[in-house]
């Protein structure tokens, strides 16, 4: 909602890399074939911000590109409309995203929050102004295509009908390959389903049904790359850019963090260090998925889609730190049901993309939207009322945890101190990167001070977050329905 | 950690909707400004630069001072701060400078000083009476009124893009009718004084003021009929009230009167050579004038009743600032202006 304010008139810079890019992407679908659009070629350099993503965002290049054809066709010239820049430029581009966001996002957002059970009206309208006022997808602020399908996806599959949520999620994989971080989610709950309904009858022919729509709808998608085997290939090493190392630049996780002690990405071999974080990525996200399989329900969904995108986040090769983006929205829809959790991880993942926002001048836009954001997110969860075990959903686990330990009682007091701890951290760090210089033998030190302290946030949260999956069983939802 | 929460839940929608403009106006920092930002500007070196016996001759800058005495000690203040944040603005030589700090400094400098704009609203929230009203909060007239008056887009946009003050003005313009309201006269009086010679424009208002004051204030009691009592006439109370605003002008042109610069002063505060229109057109009845005039005189051109040669060449439309003189109807002076607007209050005034 404040995007049409932070549109043309706040004078936010483009960001010169991003937006260049989605512009050349814009010249290069329209200007050349198909079969040239991943290939290197005299007239698409792919070292120059060549195509990266899935055909779905090729074809939706084309589209603006045809719309810009029509107003200005200096924008996408071939060759020549490299670096452009103008007002009525960045008015286009902005638009652009503004329809993307209004058509898809918003809406799955709205319709989310009234599908939402249990709750008043007026709740419903303030949890979906929180998710809305989220500061991380309003700065970052393009590209939302593919979270707005994946929320059709959630939205579907959550009220049963699984075809079009799963078509929705097909489209968002074809968007931006990084949805994959949702897929063994959708892929086990679906499955899940399937089994509950019993393989022998109607949960086979749903399992059929669906892997004909994921089949369809890829096949639909990579239509024209299909022909030869060539151009498959190709598409999927752009997509899929093995040879580029674990990590690149600061991001918030492990590897990263890591390395601050332990310079890994000289040490191993490159084989070596896909293969480590394959195996970590996957042993910290099966036992929440292996759960869900076996015991699908809405709300395990919601959390393992939080949980496994984390562990991706946390764990997986060439990770961005956009991405954490893929990790807010999925707790953005639990933001009724763990408020407290939920605002403190909304307030991380903006802090941890600190140093990309300082980079693009955004720090006002940063404090303002966060101080909006936590101020609409405590007055209507009233949050710091809701700190006890029962409200953290921790209850299960603290009763487990009593039974060897009598005296642990105090983790709700234990968290609501850490929350102290994590805020005044924070804020001490943005004031000292804006405000200080680094020191000239260390002069990323902010930053990596910033990654490593967001990974180990994170760290904390995927371990609370893989708490409540586990400990959420059937016996305690059944107390709650006869108290 | 409950206390935050009782002070964060506890459902001050005054505080919400206050603090959430504030921060929009934040948000607007960085956007376009007009050539007001840089007449306030020049008003900062000016005041901070130069004694008082020049500020109203000072005329390097295009933007000379034209505002009441009180305004100009207010930038005189502000300049005490600005210096922390970019001497360099201070300098009457500097001309359009707009460094970021600047800029920073400016429009914080809206932005703090409508805390009073905020208080006034407050404190005519609490002259409504809403209790007829349901319980539904965005029902009840304080909310309503506060949205309107707080969230007021045509003065977000002037005083926050454009870049002026109003923000401040209309809450010195508010309290002192919320005071007015809460029967606390003198200090109604006071404040209207004191706003005058902030932006003299609330001369457009003083009528009314004059006229309430006299009939609630110094008519003491009235008949049962409601109308008015002529023998409870108070003297004491009228002298009281001539006495608040003649103080107020004597602390606000004293010093001008001293240096005998009053009609300097007063030359700058209502420049008559400026034209009936301002160079973008209010849209008040001259603009209709100035308008007609104009189609007439393409008229009389075009069935030839009017020698081309001898209309002025000069254009009502260029968005110039300067005298003019209308070609078909007759010219229109300063004091048939006064006049006019004088004949339309009184009309007004007696139809009560």
């Amino acid at each position: 909602m404040l995007n049409p304010l932070s549109h043309p008139g706040a004078g936010k810079p483009p960001m010169f890399g991003d937006y260049e890019a989605q512009r050349h992407w814009q010249e290069i679908t329209f200007n050349l074939p198909i079969k040239q659009w991943y290939f290197n070629s005299s007239d698409n350099n792919l070292q120059y911000w060549g195509l990266d993503y899935p055909p779905l965002t090729a074809y939706h290049s084309l589209l603006c590109a045809y719309v810009a054809k029509f107003i200005n066709p200096d924008w996408i010239a071939l060759h020549t409309s490299r670096g452009y820049e103008s007002q009525a430029h960045k008015l286009f581009m902005r638009t652009t995203v503004l329809i993307a966001d209004l058509l898809i996002y918003i809406p799955a957002v709205v319709l989310y929050c009234c599908c939402l059970k249990e709750i008043s009206t007026k709740k419903k309208v303030a949890n979906a102004l929180c998710i809305l006022l989220y500061p991380g997808l309003i700065l970052i602020d393009y590209g939302h295509f593919h979270l707005g399908f994946a929320l059709w996806g959630v939205l579907g599959v959550s009220c049963d009908w699984d075809l079009l949520g799963s078509l929705a999620f097909c489209l968002a994989i074809n968007y931006k390959q990084m949805e994959l971080y949702h897929s063994l989610p959708f892929f086990c709950f679906l499955l899940g389903k399937c089994f509950k309904k019993g393989l022998k009858g109607k949960g086979f022919v749903l399992l059929i049904k669906l892997a004909c729509t994921v089949v369809a709808s890829f096949i639909l998608c990579w239509l024209p790359f299909c022909t030869e085997r060539e151009q498959t290939l190709q598409v999927l090493r752009r997509l899929f850019p093995v040879d580029r190392g674990l990590f690149e630049d600061k991001v918030a996780n492990i590897w990263c963090s890591f390395s601050i002690f332990l310079k890994i990405k000289e040490i191993l071999p490159h084989h070596f260090q896909i293969i480590i974080s394959f195996c970590f990525t996957f042993l910290s996200l099966l036992p929440a998925c292996v759960k869900l399989t076996l015991q699908p329900s809405s709300k395990g969904f919601r959390f393992t889609l939080v949980s496994c995108a984390l562990s991706f986040f946390l764990f997986s090769f060439q990770v961005h730190e956009k991405s954490i983006l893929l990790v807010s929205l999925p707790v953005c829809l639990v933001l009724s049901e763990i408020p407290f959790m939920s605002t403190w991880f909304l307030l991380v993942s903006t802090f941890s993309m600190l140093p990309l926002l300082l980079k693009d001048e955004l720090l006002m836009p940063l404090v303002v939207t966060t101080i909006a954001f936590f101020i609409a997110c405590a007055t209507s969860f009233s949050i710091f009322e809701k700190t006890s075990e029962e409200e953290l959903q921790l209850k299960s686990f603290s009763l487990s945890v009593r039974k060897y330990l009598p005296c642990f009682t105090f983790l709700s007091r234990i968290i609501q101190y850490l929350f102290l701890i994590s805020v005044i951290t924070m804020v001490l760090l943005t004031l000292i990167t804006v405000t200080l210089d680094p020191p000239q033998k260390l002069p990323d030190l902010f930053s990596v001070l910033v990654c490593f302290v967001s990974c180990l946030h994170f760290l904390f949260f995927l371990v609370y977050f893989n708490i409540i999956i586990m400990w959420d069983s059937k016996s305690g939802r059944n107390q709650k329905k006869i108290n | 950690m409950a206390a935050l929460g009782i002070a964060m839940g506890g459902g001050n929608w005054f505080s919400a909707l206050a603090l959430g403009v504030t921060l929009l106006k934040c948000l607007l920092i960085p956007t376009y400004h007009s050539t007001d930002f840089e007449v306030h500007r020049n008003w900062l070196a000016i005041t901070h630069s130069l004694p008082v016996s020049q500020w109203y001759y000072e005329a390097t800058s295009e933007w000379t001072l034209d505002y009441p005495p009180f305004f100009a000690w207010f930038e005189y203040a502000l300049s005490h701060v600005a210096k922390y944040f970019d001497q360099e603005m201070l300098n009457v030589r500097n001309l359009n400078y707009s460094s970021s700090r600047t800029l920073l400094f400016q429009r914080f400098s809206v932005i703090f000083t409508d805390a009073l704009f905020v208080y006034a609203v407050h404190e005519c929230c609490k002259c409504i009476d809403g209790k007829k009203a349901g319980k539904e909060l965005t029902e009840k007239p304080k909310f309503i009124l506060s949205v309107l008056l707080l969230w007021n887009f045509g003065l977000l946009i002037v005083d926050h893009i454009h870049f002026q003050y109003n923000g401040f003005l209309f809450g010195l313009m508010l309290l002192s009718i919320a005071r007015l309201f809460q029967k606390r006269h003198m200090e109604g009086a006071f404040l209207f004084a004191v706003l005058l010679h902030f932006k003299h424009i609330y001369l457009y208002v003083a009528p009314a003021y004059g006229v309430y004051l006299l009939r609630s204030y110094c008519f003491t009691a009235n008949k049962p009929d409601g109308s008015i009592r002529w023998n409870s006439f108070s003297f004491v109370r009228v002298i009281s009230l001539g006495l608040i605003v003649f103080l107020v002008s004597a602390l606000s042109l004293g010093p001008f009167l001293a240096l005998n610069q009053l009609p300097q002063v007063l030359s700058r505060l209502f420049p008559f050579k400026r034209g009936l229109c301002h160079a973008y057109w209010a849209p008040n009845f001259w603009a209709l004038y100035n308008a007609l005039d104009k189609v007439l005189s393409i008229i009389g051109l075009e069935l030839k009743l009017l020698d081309p040669n001898k209309i002025p060449k000069a254009s009502m439309t260029s968005g110039l600032v300067q005298q003019f003189q209308h070609t078909v109807l007759p010219s229109v002076t300063p004091l048939a202006t006064l006049i006019c607007t004088l004949i339309a209050i009184l009309k007004r005034k007696t139809s009560f």
